[in-house]
């Protein structure tokens, strides 16, 4: 079972991503944005980070990168792919999320340890956690602030598939307090938070990142 | 060489956090009757020939996909013929 990591210009956590691929049992394999090869990878990463230092938009030219073409397809055929922070903001200009991240409303980085609510464990990266299962994960970001218009946030809550959402007060101006979506296959999870950060409890302040890992590892050997 | 302008603005609904820190901005240096400010982006895409329509419509495809996001960003365009 082989986890790929993309690598974009910029890209801050995708040694701490291919960490976590590890510590959960998978082979971490590093994808480089120039090359449009998976190299046989079950399931892809997309980290957090400032590809191409948020330029234009965050995720906006990192999305036109050779490997996001295949990636693009891939999701699309069904492989898991989960976008942490930057890699939410590039799934989101990838089109293979609906919305977009702009900037924390209260115009502040941001960096602390945040209580989430998984709201939705059917995806390929939560069903080893229990339903409405609460996690505390790190998160940091800039562009946080998840937007999107009303007919997509109904429908998105309609169809269940918030993933994640803020506890306790909004940390970025999210609408609905939304940390994560997935798309309706359930394969393709954006989220804001950082669960790679959160896998082993020298470095963090849980373990509960770990589920997200563990959990692609039995749906791509279920699939 | 004819220049093919593209102005990016996010669409009123969108909250805009760098136009509410110049309005506050506006505030503290005295500069009062100021409702609102939001901002944008303008980018001016000089073209080594005429700006023929077939030109155009290709800038307008590249605003369309790369330049703005349609989900939280509207955008006009216009040519500036001889500078």
């Amino acid at each position: 079972m082989k986890i790929g990591v993309v690598t974009f210009p910029g890209s801050l956590d995708d040694v701490d991503a291919r960490r976590a691929a590890a510590v959960a049992g998978a082979e971490a394999v590093a994808l480089w944005h120039g090359d449009a090869d998976l190299h046989g990878v079950d399931a892809v990463v997309l980290p957090g980070g400032f590809s191409y230092g948020d330029y234009l938009r965050a995720g906006a030219i990192s999305r036109f990168a050779p490997v996001m073409e295949t990636i693009i397809k891939k999701a699309g055929e069904g492989m898991p792919v989960l976008g942490i922070c930057n890699g939410f903001q590039v799934l989101c200009e990838s089109h293979l999320l609906p919305g977009a991240l702009i900037k924390n409303h209260h115009r502040k980085f941001i960096c602390k340890d945040q209580p989430l609510r998984i709201e939705n464990n059917r995806t390929a990266w939560t069903s080893d956690y229990d339903a409405n299962h609460e996690i505390t994960i790190v998160l940091k970001n800039q562009d946080g602030s998840y937007v999107a218009d009303e007919a997509t946030l109904d429908r998105l809550e309609g169809e269940g598939r918030v993933v994640a959402r803020y506890l306790d007060e909004n940390p970025n101006g999210s609408y609905r307090d939304i940390a994560g979506i997935t798309n309706e296959r359930g394969n393709v999870v954006g989220l804001m938070p950082h669960p790679e950060h959160c896998v082993e409890t020298l470095t963090g302040p849980t373990t509960d990142g770990l589920g997200f890992f563990t959990s692609v590892l039995k749906a791509v050997v279920a699939s | 060489m004819a220049r093919v302008v593209v102005d990016v603005m996010l669409k009123p609904e969108i909250l805009d956090p760098q136009g509410k820190a110049v309005h506050g901005a506006f505030g503290r240096l005295g500069f009062d009757g100021v409702a609102d400010v939001r901002q944008g982006k303008r980018f001016e895409i000089t073209l080594d020939g005429e700006a023929t329509e077939e030109r155009v419509a290709e800038i307008r495809k590249a605003a369309d996909t790369l330049l703005a996001n349609p989900v939280i960003e509207d955008y006009t365009l216009h040519v500036e013929n001889g500078q």
